[in-house]
């Protein structure tokens, strides 16, 4: 039924459409002109989206054959994935403006990209996965690479590019053998071929060298090495994208691949995980504290989140997934606030990054200190703020899975990289006096998303605003 | 007769020749591109092989589908490194080191 597939993914085509139509729109008129308009009317179509998927009914649809599946689990992510976009994209546009970069491509490729994180949520057949993070990794290739004349940005696209590249490849090599060993595409029907008994030893091979390839896309240690480059040397504005929507893209197709194509086989891939976990928060932890450039801690700062978050799905249980998104959730409104400070951050109007540079800002602008103190104290993980409560979730759900040691190598870790989150604490309430090296002043639109992210931080200790129950009913349609 | 043994040891030693192309070379970008392609057709050299050897459809399926990306890939990998060497002006994979990782 053709009607039925296509309303399956409805939001998607809606968006596909929009994006041709805005590019068309914007080519026949006003070019980079019409760069600010299409940025807001873009981020209004995501949070529409947004909207209109959080209000849709609960029950599993799935279409084109089993290919695309519309469940909780992938409403949870395409509603943070819209909302995050749709955030990052009104954060960007003075920045963009003052740095000469507003190109009315910018917000086009982003819709592209949020296209193909929403396939990649929805994604319950090889082939699905391999064209939606193919379709976001294209887009975020150009969008890393946007400023064609700085020698930075494109190197961040070139190296961006090579290694994504070569992620997909290990991630397509392991889908041929899959497929091969299962002789099906369908995650269903893998699962089945694998409930008989033994996993075959090529299936087994197949799944490692997906694992690698995911690991890529979610910069898991030892897979990390392009995330710091790419975000020192990609504009801002595309850094915050890239610390918010494509991780939580990338870590729930992870999530759906193993739980349900290898979800009766968790011993199988439960250590890996588990591995890549404990090195990435390590990593993350220990290789951020000689950092001077904050868009370079940002990117040993999201290598450990995503270690966090990995700490869930290695338990692989429905509460490890739970604790999962809950993380994710957690940690793309944290981004999305710290982000918007880091976008702010300048002088005389260029974009400044060093974090010697926040001297004594507390002394000249004590509320937007305060909300970023918030915002370190939550990535940090102390105790009463709200990101205290995510690493919470996922320590439990590792304990309970048995992974005693990675909960107690998770805690140590979050001591040791509350470390450089405290050192910017430091520098901006108890640097030396000297003149200010950056201005005040800050587009009403960052202070909104600085304030509003601070406020949930400590506003959402009562009840985490709901999205424990949430995650819960997303988990239990994935794991049962 | 030849096999799908045949055809798989085919497609793993043209892949992991592809993992050293990017890995090992040092000379230019182009060749890595070279090796990305090389990579992308191991696979599909597998997905035939095993496609025909199963009698099912859906490997050549997923085969048209790689080369479409791989086309894609190879023409936003150019048009990027494009942009990279009218800054840098060189395409060796040693200068391609602005920041450090």
């Amino acid at each position: 039924m053709i009607s039925a597939d296509l309303s399956v993914v409805l939001p998607e085509i809606a968006l596909a459409v929009y994006a041709m139509v805005a590019l068309l729109a914007a080519v026949y008129t006003a070019k980079d002109k019409a760069a600010p308009i299409l940025i807001w009317t873009t981020s209004a179509v995501f949070f529409a989206l947004a909207v209109w998927l959080g209000m849709s009914a609960g029950e599993t649809r799935s279409g084109f054959g089993g290919a695309i599946v519309d469940d909780t689990f992938a409403r949870f992510a395409k509603v943070v994935i819209l909302v995050s976009a749709g955030a990052v994209l009104l954060m960007s546009t003075e920045h963009l403006r003052r740095s000469r970069a507003l190109m009315f491509e910018f917000p086009i490729l982003i819709t592209l990209a949020v296209v193909g994180m929403m396939l990649m949520v929805s994604a319950a057949d090889l082939m699905t996965l391999y064209m939606g993070l193919e379709l976001q990794s294209l887009a975020l290739y150009v969008v890393a690479a946007m400023r064609r004349d700085s020698l930075k940005s494109t190197e961040a696209g070139l190296k961006y590019f090579v290694l994504g590249a070569l992620s997909s490849g290990l991630l397509l090599y392991g889908a041929s053998l899959i497929y091969g060993y299962s002789g099906t595409t369908l995650f269903a029907g893998i699962l089945s071929t694998i409930e008989g008994g033994e996993m075959p030893l090529g299936l087994l091979i197949g799944l490692v060298f997906l694992i690698t390839g995911l690991a890529f896309k979610v910069s898991a240690v030892p897979f990390h090495m392009w995330t710091p480059d790419v975000y020192e040397g990609a504009p801002t504005p595309v850094t915050a994208f890239f610390a918010t929507a494509p991780k939580m893209a990338a870590i729930a197709l992870f999530a759906r691949v193993l739980h349900e194509a290898f979800g009766t086989v968790p011993g199988d891939w439960g250590q890996v995980i588990a591995v890549l976990s404990l090195l990435s928060m390590a990593l993350g932890a220990v290789a951020a504290i000689g950092q001077r450039n904050i868009k370079r801690l940002m990117a040993y700062s999201s290598i450990a989140h995503m270690g966090y978050a990995l700490m869930g799905l290695a338990a692989g249980t429905q509460l490890g997934v739970q604790a999962m998104l809950v993380y994710m959730a957690i940690y793309i409104t944290m981004s999305v606030g710290t982000f918007a400070f880091i976008l702010s951050m300048h002088k005389d109007g260029q974009p400044v990054t060093d974090i010697r540079s926040l001297n004594m800002f507390a002394s000249r602008e004590p509320a937007k200190a305060l909300a970023m103190l918030v915002l370190l104290f939550s990535l940090a993980g102390v105790p009463p703020l709200v990101g205290f409560f995510g690493k919470f979730y996922v320590v439990r759900a590792a304990v309970d899975a048995g992974l005693v040691w990675l909960a107690v190598a998770g805690v140590i870790a979050s001591v040791v990289g509350a470390f450089y989150y405290l050192r910017i604490v430091f520098f901006m309430y108890f640097g030396e006096e000297g003149e200010a090296r950056l201005d005040g002043a800050m587009p009403p639109v960052l202070w909104g998303f600085l304030m509003v992210s601070a406020f949930a931080m400590v506003a959402g200790v009562i009840n985490l605003f709901g999205v424990e129950g949430l995650a819960l009913s997303a988990a239990q349609t994935l794991v049962n | 007769m030849i096999g799908l043994e045949h055809y798989l040891t085919v497609a793993a030693a043209l892949f992991v020749i592809a993992i050293f192309g990017i890995f090992v070379n040092r000379k230019n970008v182009i060749v890595i591109l070279m090796s990305i392609e090389l990579m992308l057709l191991s696979v599909n050299i597998n997905l035939v092989a095993f496609s025909a050897y199963l009698g099912d459809l859906v490997g050549q399926v997923f085969t048209m589908f790689v080369l479409t990306v791989a086309a894609a890939e190879a023409a936003i990998g150019l048009a990027i490194l494009v942009c990279f060497y009218r800054n840098r002006g060189s395409i060796a994979v040693d200068d391609v080191n602005v920041m450090k990782g």
